[in-house]
């Protein structure tokens, strides 16, 4: 790691401040940002620490809506109360995400700017392949090699990763709202529009962006509708836990009325009494690692109410919302892999599975 | 306004139960600085990536990985490593007696070649007081990010139980 000099910032303004600069790198907890100098994914004359901005700390409900923190970290929002009962998806997103002691550092602020675990672009420099993030106009060698855990939705030619937060799939399917401070003061970007595709990067003009988020600005928190639904965030992993999603999926699911309550994820409830018994009254749900952005199956989201709480009525329903996908050569698996995880998502957080 | 960047930092925290005052350059871990500056040894550089856990210790009573964690980020903070550990209980120095948790893993033999064991120790110590230790499967989830290739997944699983037992039942 090459050395650079650091400040510890006293507010949110004098942070944002110093981004200015070309090579400043903001560090909050750090698990990302000490492994890009490792390996040259980021390189920075100065670092400016937002750690001790209390406040960026913080999570309480505030009306209808829940506020988190960006310096929260992923182990204080998963097992927050508040988060548990109100965003139930989140909070599991965040107990499913990296380790118990990664998750002591890595903050919620920090984990939708985490980078693409495609090994071709993870690797130490000089890359000995190409890579258009590393080295814009060299290629893709993922394209062309193996690239079975890639996008299956809004891939280019120039590049096929996936973004791999957990967080930031709940976060869109929750339609929370990250706040952002830059220059010329707050804003805020919702967070299902806050990453790029690589469709959507070239058609901006701008190909390797992958979000929406300007260098010279910070995420301060976010905000979230409180959710009056059941929800679940069902992740697909190679190892039962400490392990990035081959596919996931986040949902909130609020059932007909007199069909039984929604139930809060995980918690179990009784199964349904019949098939086709209970009734999606509305639902939301997106999909994670199947695109450099989490994935909201609108589609679906617009022929859910009616349908009947089950994985029979679920499956073509899900099956048409996801018509459009591309997949890889190499990564076909995860269209139904993909399929059959909001289907249990959907099913989990409506209290049937 | 403007910060001041600097290329040496002065940074105050509590070291095994003592303080420490020390001048760093910004990009010296927790790990390099403890095993290459401080001689304690004890936190292992498995991967330096926070992918082994091998590293870990606890920073005000919270575990996290050393090796993603600058020495500047821990100013005004308390620092504990395997080495502290057995001193932490009693009034004991360092070297003392051993830890209920120490204790444990030897009771249940859960190491081979003990690379990893500072670290699963540390972590252990944590998964207890956060309340993570109980039952098996728990456990195994929340000790995920310690890494064993001796595989001593089963004994270590028990030690972590047995030692949280013995804690609940002091």
């Amino acid at each position: 790691m090459r050395d650079f000099a650091y400040a510890r910032a006293g507010t949110a303004e004098a942070a944002v401040g110093t981004l200015a600069a070309p090579r400043t790198a903001v560090i909050a907890g750090g698990t990302e940002l000490l492994n890009w100098f490792r390996l040259g994914i980021a390189a920075a004359d100065r670092v400016v620490d937002i750690g001790g901005l209390d406040e960026l700390r913080g999570i309480a409900r505030d009306g209808d809506e829940l506020r988190i923190g960006a310096l929260a970290t992923l182990n204080e929002v998963g097992e927050h109360p508040l988060v548990t009962r109100l965003a139930g998806a989140l909070a599991s997103a965040c107990l499913q995400a990296a380790s118990a002691q990664v998750r002591n550092r890595a903050t919620i602020g920090g984990n939708v700017l985490q980078r693409t675990r495609c090994p071709y672009f993870r690797a130490e420099e000089p890359l000995p392949w190409p890579c258009n993030k590393r080295d814009p106009g060299s290629g893709c060698a993922s394209l062309a090699g193996r690239h079975e855990r890639q996008a299956i939705f809004g891939w280019t030619q120039d590049c096929v990763a996936v973004q791999p937060s957990d967080p930031a799939v709940a976060l869109a399917a929750l339609d929370a709202r990250a706040d952002v401070l830059g220059p010329a003061g707050p804003r805020t970007i919702p967070m299902r529009e806050f990453h790029l595709t690589q469709r959507e990067a070239a058609a901006a003009g701008e190909p390797m962006r992958e979000t929406r988020l300007g260098a010279d600005e910070l995420i301060t928190g976010y905000r979230l509708p409180v959710s009056t639904g059941g929800q679940a965030y069902v992740k697909v992993r190679e190892r039962a836990s400490y392990e990035y999603a081959i596919v996931s999926a986040a949902a909130d699911v609020r059932l007909a009325a007199g069909a039984g309550g929604p139930r809060a994820a995980g918690a179990g409830g009784p199964r349904a009494a019949g098939a086709g018994e209970q009734r999606i009254a509305a639902a939301r749900v997106a999909l994670g690692s199947v695109a450099q952005r989490p994935w909201r199956l609108t589609a679906a989201e617009a022929e859910l109410p009616g349908t009947p709480l089950t994985r029979e009525a679920l499956l073509p329903v899900i099956e048409r919302a996801m018509a459009d996908a591309v997949p890889l050569p190499q990564n076909g698996f995860k269209v139904t892999m993909a399929r059959n995880a909001a289907v249990r998502a959907l099913l989990a957080a409506g209290g049937a599975a | 306004m403007t910060l001041d960047f600097a290329r040496r930092v002065e940074v105050t925290l509590r070291l095994n139960a003592r303080s420490r005052t020390t001048v760093v350059s910004p990009r010296t871990t927790l790990l390099d600085w403890l095993r290459d500056d401080i001689g304690l040894t004890g936190a292992k550089k498995g991967c330096n990536e926070g992918a082994c856990g091998t590293c870990t210790v606890l920073v005000d009573g919270r575990r996290m990985n050393g090796c993603l964690t600058l020495v500047v980020q821990c100013e005004g903070r308390s620092v504990t490593t395997v080495e502290g550990l057995a001193g932490m209980k009693g009034a004991g120095e360092v070297g003392g007696e051993l830890h209920p948790v120490q204790r444990a893993f030897a009771d249940h033999d859960a190491f081979q070649c003990g690379y990893c064991t500072p670290g699963q120790l540390m972590s252990a110590v944590a998964c207890i007081a956060e309340g993570h230790a109980t039952d098996d499967a728990s456990v195994r989830e929340w000790m995920s990010g310690n890494i064993c290739r001796c595989s001593a997944y089963p004994q270590i699983t028990a030690a972590v139980l047995a030692a949280a037992r013995e804690e609940a039942g002091r």
